[in-house]
């Protein structure tokens, strides 16, 4: 009976397509915005993710995300690397500084400063040069998509030419020269960033009293990451995370404090809405077209539970089609703007949560109908 | 064929020459409650034997479609008693019931009721896989049945490309497929011409109708009446006479303006 189930829902090519296209449209906007949601959640740590070498990360107790710097004296550092288990604590400046182009126009950039005598802390991919460069007079490192875009050379008829390897940038009133060109995660502001080491960076910031914005620090092998993170704590009176729990800290501020979640909610929440009031509608009406034909089948000896396997079967097909459409044009759209401003990731994890709210939208849409057919009574067959 | 019209009062007296297929005693059957209550059927007492094709004729709301519908098992009746071949639906549990239909009784409903996105084949198959039949198997066996009746030409039709003739064929074939001892069916042939009517009635009866089979026929057609063994006439929810003469029939009681009981 599963082929039955099948041709006769294949057979209203109308409806078939009608609540494929539900489905396909709630998965598509489901998996769509989930997606641009968790990339632009994301960006708020992708810093944090491109410094992979520390374990733990040391801040202002009153810091609540990355951007969120409250400088801490230079001293700092020493006390952390005077904590037991620490294998090595190193300091990295970040701030938000101007950078006069070409053109005359400014453009903040992320300044990250890094250990004079380590370079701990610098871009995972380089594109072009070294990152040993830094060490020359004035050096910087800038991120190919601000070399080629924010940072660019715009000419006169509008084009625009990227940075390269020996041009000069005006950083806050000081000559920078970029040595290199690297590949970062973006910035949840998009903002160019430009790497260069830690001394030189205090030089090109304003003149304040403290700038040291983080000590990253590597744990000695075998040493508990949170149980350093506890002792650092204890000893300096600083905030000390781990990676992932800074990860967490910056991703939880902007889950709070910030309107992006319930913007999303909200288009995702419309999405299934939607999506399940099309392919409800539409599967409750097909089920309707066919009673008279489930009311023969159940009349010529068809039990309950094959007319409700048959319906689910429907639901299955549908629903994986529709799921498969979507997804795929979601994939298509990430795809397709993979080289833009926009944010998108899409993990494994994304696939299996829009895959579980079509799966509630078909499960929704057949238990109207599967009511209906449970409760149905052949005698309507005879029924003119 | 004797010609004789008998009032109808001991339906045990009917059964001597062949087996009782179907066998009602006081039937009764009540719809709605209150202001809104109807009585179809009041204390029914009917015997269709093994090997003959009986007809339910009377006017419109006489309580025709409420007895077939008891009978065939998919309506339960409220008191009394209706057994098909000595099994009494209401003393099986639903899942009992639905494969006894499943395997007992075939079905020709007024309006074909034939998937319109499944061949004439796989229309016919449906009561064997239903019956758990392999598809293979169900479908070779369909297109048989569907040769006994006339198409096995037009085995890979659908429903949309044969006449209304053709399409009664094909349901009768899917009513006879899986070797039923009941055959219910209602207005067969309201939806068709006399002429297809009358040569689906003689396909009927020729196809259908064995020594331990019986058919059951809903009909207000009287053009019909001349295929029936035996004639039902129902009124009011009462079997008001049964008759072996189909020219006995009151026309009164056939109105063939009126489509539906």
């Amino acid at each position: 009976m599963n082929l039955v189930a099948l041709k006769m829902l294949v057979g209203d090519r109308a409806k078939y397509f009608g609540i494929i296209m539900g489905l396909t449209f709630a998965s598509l906007l489901i998996t769509q915005q989930a997606a641009i949601f968790v990339g632009l959640m994301t960006r708020t740590f992708g810093a944090i993710t491109d410094l992979g070498l520390p374990d733990v990360w040391v801040m202002d107790p009153k810091v609540q995300f990355i951007d969120d710097v409250k400088p801490l004296q230079d001293t700092q550092l020493l006390r952390v690397r005077g904590i037991s288990g620490v294998q090595w604590a190193v300091p990295l400046y970040k701030g938000l500084l101007k950078a006069r182009l070409s053109n005359g126009n400014f453009q903040t950039c992320n300044v990250l400063g890094l250990d004079d005598a380590t370079l701990i802390g610098g871009p995972p991919t380089m594109v072009q040069g070294s990152l040993a460069d830094l060490r020359k007079s004035d050096a910087v490192i800038v991120d190919d998509i601000g070399a080629a875009d924010k940072l660019a050379h715009v000419r006169a008829d509008g084009t625009r030419d990227p940075i390269r390897i020996g041009d000069t940038l005006e950083l806050n009133d000081h000559r920078a020269v970029v040595v290199g060109v690297c590949h970062v995660s973006r910035t949840f502001q998009s903002q160019p960033v430009v790497f260069t080491t830690y001394s030189r960076a205090t030089l090109f910031a304003p003149r304040e009293r403290k700038l040291l914005s983080f000590v990253l620090v590597k744990a000695r092998p075998g040493v508990n990451k949170a149980e350093l993170c506890a002792r650092i704590a204890r000893g300096t009176g600083l905030a000390a995370y781990t990676s992932d729990q800074f990860k967490d800290l910056t991703y939880g501020y902007f889950m709070k404090y910030t309107g992006i979640p319930i913007n999303f909610g909200i288009a995702i929440a419309l999405g299934f809405i939607v999506g399940t009031a099309i392919a409800g509608q539409t599967f409750y009406n097909f089920t309707l077209d066919n009673l008279r034909h489930f009311g023969a089948l159940k009349a010529m000896g068809a039990g309950n539970g094959t007319l409700l396997r048959m319906i689910l079967i429907q639901a299955v097909v549908v629903g994986s089609i529709g799921y498969g459409l979507g997804v795929g044009l979601a994939s298509a759209f990430g795809f397709a703007t993979r080289n833009t401003e926009l944010s998108f990731l899409m993990p494994w994890q994304l696939l299996l949560i829009s895959a579980a709210a079509v799966t509630l939208i078909c499960v929704l849409s057949s238990l109207i109908s599967m009511r209906k057919v449970i409760t149905l009574e052949p005698a309507i067959v005879f029924k003119g | 064929m004797t010609s004789t019209t008998i009032e109808y009062q001991n339906p045990t007296a009917h059964t001597s020459a062949g087996g009782v297929a179907v066998g009602c005693r006081g039937v009764t059957k009540t719809y709605g409650s209150g202001d809104a209550e109807v009585t179809a059927l009041r204390g029914i007492d009917l015997d269709v034997r093994a090997g003959e094709l009986m007809m339910l004729v009377g006017p419109s709301g006489c309580g025709k479609t409420t007895l077939i519908s008891v009978i065939a098992g998919i309506l339960d009746r409220d008191a009394g008693e209706c057994a098909v071949f000595g099994r009494d639906f209401s003393r099986m549990s639903q899942r009992e019931k639905t494969r006894y239909r499943g395997e007992t009784i075939g079905f020709v409903f007024q309006a074909f009721n034939l998937l319109p996105t499944l061949t004439a084949a796989e229309n016919v198959a449906i009561p064997l896989l239903i019956n758990g039949a392999a598809r293979g198997g169900a479908v070779g066996k369909a297109r048989d049945m569907l040769a006994r009746v006339g198409l096995g030409d037009r085995a890979h039709s659908l429903p949309s490309q044969l006449s209304g003739g053709q399409q009664q064929r094909v349901a009768i074939a899917r009513a006879l497929v899986h070797d039923p001892r009941l055959i219910v069916c209602d207005e067969p042939t309201s939806a068709l011409d006399h002429e297809t009517g009358h040569k689906v009635m003689e396909m009927l009866k020729s196809v259908a109708l064995k020594h331990d089979r019986a058919l059951i026929i809903v009909t207000h057609d009287a053009r019909i009446f001349e295929f029936a063994d035996r004639i039902a006439r129902m009124d009011d929810g009462r079997v008001l006479s049964v008759s072996d003469d189909h020219r006995a029939t009151p026309a009164a009681s056939t109105d063939e303006s009126e489509t539906k009981s």
